[in-house]
């Protein structure tokens, strides 16, 4: 049991590893193709868009109070707030909205 | 001038690792209900760092699945750190030694890649160190407490942790929406598609992984197609 379990960790992290380190180390200069250019260059918007909702509506016990925290992150960072004070005021809005709807 | 960049890094990783923890110790306890010690919940996090990934890795234990699968779960649900790499590569500097680039590789996470591709300029290593260093142990750590106390944390308290990492993803995606209209219609497009296939017969049963990956490369395609980034501006974008 403990063997397998090792070596099951162990398989697990060779994939994770070499699937974030290949790209890293075989692609070594700028991409020239236009699409790939622009590809890559949305990529990360759009994947984080597609990993935060409705995951944040699902994350919370209630429902309404990721709804919150999702106005309030989206309110706050669109006037600037930094990655930090955005993170924790969605912490404390869940937190204080859960009092009520929990 | 290192040790503020590296600070920086510590700085940013705080949050990250403070959701990190709340999200390990949940982790933390399918990993006991698969029979981890809090020591393999340890190896575990640390070497893996990911938690789609290792959601499946535990499950995948638990059921005594041959490592082939373990394999090959591992790819499909990780299969977006492939994308977040490449999309890394274009962003070093050419004279930045290969070394940084294996250990840059090791801690690309959703949150990290996040906080990198945020910040101006060619990546600078010391930065991701900074946030790695805080990040990881809080992630590692997490999943063996989660492994010892189990349900410890009272509900409301990870309820409230487990949105901090989606307050700082829409941290990095609402400034350059809110600058680049083209950028703006593609998070509008991915939160649409996103909650649409929760939702629809057959695309809901796929892992959340499995989806992310899916829309990822078809809205950045067709992003791409329609609106390719014009070559003079895409360096004064980043």
């Amino acid at each position: 049991m403990t063997a397998y379990t090792y070596g099951a960790i162990f398989t697990a992290f060779a994939v994770s590893y070499l699937i974030r380190v290949l790209p890293l180390t075989l692609i070594r200069k700028p991409i020239k193709n236009r699409f790939i250019k622009s590809f890559l260059y949305y990529v990360p918007y759009i994947t984080l868009a597609v990993m935060t909702f409705p995951a944040i509506v699902d994350a919370t016990q209630s429902p309404i109070a990721g709804i919150i925290a999702l106005v309030v992150g989206i309110a706050l960072s669109y006037f600037g707030a930094g990655l930090f004070p955005v993170a924790c005021a969605c912490c404390a809005v869940v937190f204080a909205a859960e009092f009520f709807l929990v | 001038m290192k040790n503020k960049v590296f600070l920086e890094g510590m700085r940013d990783g705080l949050p990250i690792g403070f959701g990190y923890f709340a999200v390990a110790f949940s982790l933390g306890i399918v990993a006991r209900n698969a029979g981890l010690t809090p020591f393999q919940g340890f190896i575990a996090s640390f070497f893996c760092v990911a938690s789609a990934g290792e959601y499946a890795l535990f499950t995948s234990i638990q059921a005594a699945a041959s490592f082939l699968e373990i394999a090959l779960i591992t790819l499909v649900v990780n299969a977006r750190y492939l994308l977040m790499s490449t999309a890394l590569t274009q962003r070093f500097d050419s004279r930045t030694p290969l070394i940084h680039r294996f250990i840059i590789g090791f801690g690309v996470t959703d949150e990290i890649f996040g906080i990198t591709i945020a910040r101006q300029g060619p990546i600078n290593p010391i930065y991701n160190y900074g946030a790695l260093l805080v990040a990881i142990p809080l992630w590692s750590l997490g999943t063996s407490l989660g492994i010892i106390a189990g349900n410890f944390l009272p509900a409301r308290v990870v309820s409230a942790l487990s949105v901090a990492l989606y307050g700082m993803f829409l941290a990095i995606i609402v400034p350059p929406a809110k600058k680049n209209l083209v950028i703006m219609i593609s998070v509008l497009i991915s939160f649409a598609a996103s909650y649409a296939c929760t939702k629809l017969p057959l695309v809901s049963n796929l892992s959340g992984g499995t989806r992310t990956i899916i829309l990822t490369v078809l809205i950045s395609s067709i992003v791409a197609i329609i609106k390719p980034i014009p070559e003079s501006e895409e360096e004064e974008n980043k």
